[in-house]
C-alpha cells in the first residue's frame, strides 16, 4: 500500500466536498487511482480531464509512488 | 519576481509595470481581460476564479519563456486574478515591451491565448437568475438546465 494525496479544484472540489484527501491505495497508475476514487465519489461528467503528478502534467499511465500528490484537472477557463 | 503571478481580486497593472520600463524599448502592448455582464446568452453578475497555483505559475512562466524565445521582445509579464470579481474588474493582464511594436503585439496575443488554454484556472459564473456554474464543465451545463443530476458511473469522459 502507498499513501497518495489528492487535491480537488473547481467542480471536483465542490462535488467531493473537500479540497484534498489522503488515501492508502494499491493503485499502480493514475488511471487505476482515478477508477478507485470514482468508486468512492462517483465523479460527475465534467469533460476531458488532464492530470498532474507532483505539480507537473502527467498522463493516465504515469506510475505512482508512495507520497505522490495527484490532481485531476477539469477543462480550464482562465482569462 | 515571477513572470506569471496570481493576485487576490482585480488586477492593477500599475503594481506590475515597473519591470517593463526600458529605454531600449519603443513599444509597449498590453491586454486587459475584464469581467463582462453576459456569457452564452445569460446575464452574469459576478465571477469567481480558482487556480491550481503551484502548477499554474510553472505553466504561466513556461508560456512567457516561449514568447521570449519566439518573438523579438525584451520583457513580458502576465498577472491573473483569483477569488470573487465584480463586473468590469480586471481578471487578467498581459504586458509586453520591445524595441519595435510588431513583435510586442504578436507576443501579447500569443501569451493570452496560451494562458487561456493551458494554465489550470477555473471560472464560476454567478447569473442574474441566482444560478451559477463552472465554465467549460459539461455536468455544470446540464445541471443548469434543471435536468436530473448528471453523473456518469463509467468515469472520466476521455483523456
Amino acid at each position: 500500500m502507498k499513501t497518495i494525496r489528492i487535491e480537488y479544484f473547481a467542480a471536483l472540489r465542490e462535488h467531493t466536498g473537500v479540497s484534498s484527501e489522503e488515501i492508502a491505495t494499491d493503485a499502480q497508475t493514475v488511471d487505476q487511482l482515478y477508477a478507485e476514487l470514482n468508486g468512492r465519489h462517483d465523479f460527475p461528467a465534467i469533460g476531458q480531464l488532464k492530470v498532474a503528478v507532483n505539480d507537473e502534467f502527467g498522463d493516465w499511465q504515469t506510475g505512482l509512488a508512495d507520497g505522490d500528490s495527484v490532481v485531476f484537472i477539469p477543462p480550464v477557463a482562465g482569462g | 519576481m515571477s513572470s506569471f503571478r496570481f493576485v487576490r481580486g482585480s488586477v492593477s497593472p500599475a503594481d506590475h509595470l515597473a519591470p517593463l520600463h526600458d529605454q531600449a524599448c519603443g513599444g509597449y502592448v498590453s491586454f486587459e481581460g475584464w469581467v463582462r455582464n453576459h456569457n452564452d446568452g445569460r446575464d452574469v453578475q459576478r465571477l469567481e476564479y480558482e487556480a491550481y497555483e503551484r502548477l499554474g505559475v510553472k505553466e504561466g512562466e513556461r508560456i512567457i519563456a516561449e514568447a521570449m524565445d519566439r518573438f523579438q521582445i525584451e520583457h513580458a509579464l502576465c498577472v491573473h486574478a483569483l477569488g470573487s470579481l465584480e463586473l468590469g474588474q480586471m481578471a487578467v493582464w498581459v504586458g509586453v515591451s520591445s524595441h519595435h511594436r510588431d513583435s510586442a503585439f504578436a507576443a501579447c496575443r500569443y501569451i493570452i491565448d496560451e494562458v487561456k488554454h493551458r494554465v489550470p484556472i477555473w471560472k464560476k459564473e454567478h447569473y442574474a437568475d441566482g444560478d451559477s456554474g463552472w465554465v467549460n464543465c459539461e455536468a455544470c451545463a446540464s445541471a443548469a438546465t434543471q435536468s436530473p443530476p448528471a453523473t456518469v458511473s463509467g468515469g472520466r469522459a476521455g483523456q
